[in-house]
């Protein structure tokens, strides 16, 4: 129980969290009641979106240029790593009235 | 095509036209249950189309309309059971299914890409039709805030629908 013990751990730890680029983020992005919010987001590429489908109904995220393609099931969350910079259209393809934009920095 | 779109849409301006051949508002027992109709209708199409369409796109549009419309069915059960409402079989819903029960019997005789064509064609106008009828009938219509609410889901649920099946439709040409 002496604080020396967990040395070795917290060590890897702190080596571990500066691993990961410091930039890299994650960004939530949700969709309720057929909305997703926000409808516009800025990115950079290596940052992480959290897709969280807050209906019950499964829902996509489909990039319109093909770089992406999420499936999202009722009341779940979904994590996507931002592999290609740009501006990119996205929609639902369950629900085409559902749409939103993600630029993505590279 | 034209004579079948038409009887699709025949069929969904009943909505209107029952509520003012009563001369009211339809009341929220009543909404409830031409919405729930509507989405029972739309299933027993889509199970249809599961067994028979040919194009795997048609087929794909067929299990997701059978899955939104299960959910928002499901959340409408949920939803009169909560506010103690027992939907009530009314006018507009009987002649919706006798209208949709024709329209299986008639969808049932075509085969391939004739069936195919004919069934996301009537999906195209039944759902715009619905659409119409939530816009104009149901939803002012609608006292109790969440059955509102629940409403406007659906129109946004199913202005989905009719976008997905006008896609699906120009891939079949």
């Amino acid at each position: 129980m002496r604080p020396g013990r967990y040395l070795p751990l917290i060590t890897a730890l702190l080596f571990g969290a500066i691993a990961v680029p410091a930039h890299a983020a994650t960004i939530q992005i949700t969709m309720q009641d057929l909305v997703v919010t926000p409808a516009e987001v800025s990115a950079k590429v290596g940052d992480t979106i959290e897709w969280i489908n807050k209906d019950v109904f499964a829902h996509t995220a489909t990039a319109r240029n093909g770089d992406f393609d999420v499936n999202i099931a009722p009341k779940k969350t979904v994590t996507s790593v931002l592999k290609k910079p740009g501006t990119v259209e996205y929609y639902c393809r369950f629900h085409p009235n559902m749409k939103a934009v993600l630029t993505i920095a590279p | 095509m034209f004579v079948r779109l038409s009887a699709a849409i025949a069929a969904l301006s009943i909505l209107g036209s029952a509520a003012l051949a009563q001369g009211a508002k339809p009341t929220d027992p009543q909404i409830a249950h031409i919405a729930y109709t509507a989405g029972v209708i739309d299933i027993a199409a889509a199970k249809q189309a599961i067994g028979k369409a040919g194009n795997k796109d048609v087929k794909s549009f067929a299990q997701d309309m059978v899955r939104d419309h299960e959910a928002v069915n499901k959340q409408a059960l949920d939803l009169v059971k909560k506010l103690k409402v027992t939907p009530e079989d009314n006018d507009t819903s009987k002649t919706l299914s006798k209208q949709a029960a024709e329209k299986l019997a008639e969808l049932a005789k075509l085969k391939g890409a004739e069936y195919d064509k004919a069934y996301v064609a009537n999906e195209v106008a039944y759902h715009k039709a619905v659409n119409s009828a939530l816009e104009t009938q149901l939803i002012p219509s609608a006292n109790n805030a969440e059955l509102k609410s629940l409403l406007q889901t659906g129109l946004k649920i199913f202005q989905g629908h009719q976008q997905h099946a006008e896609h699906v439709a120009a891939g079949l040409k």
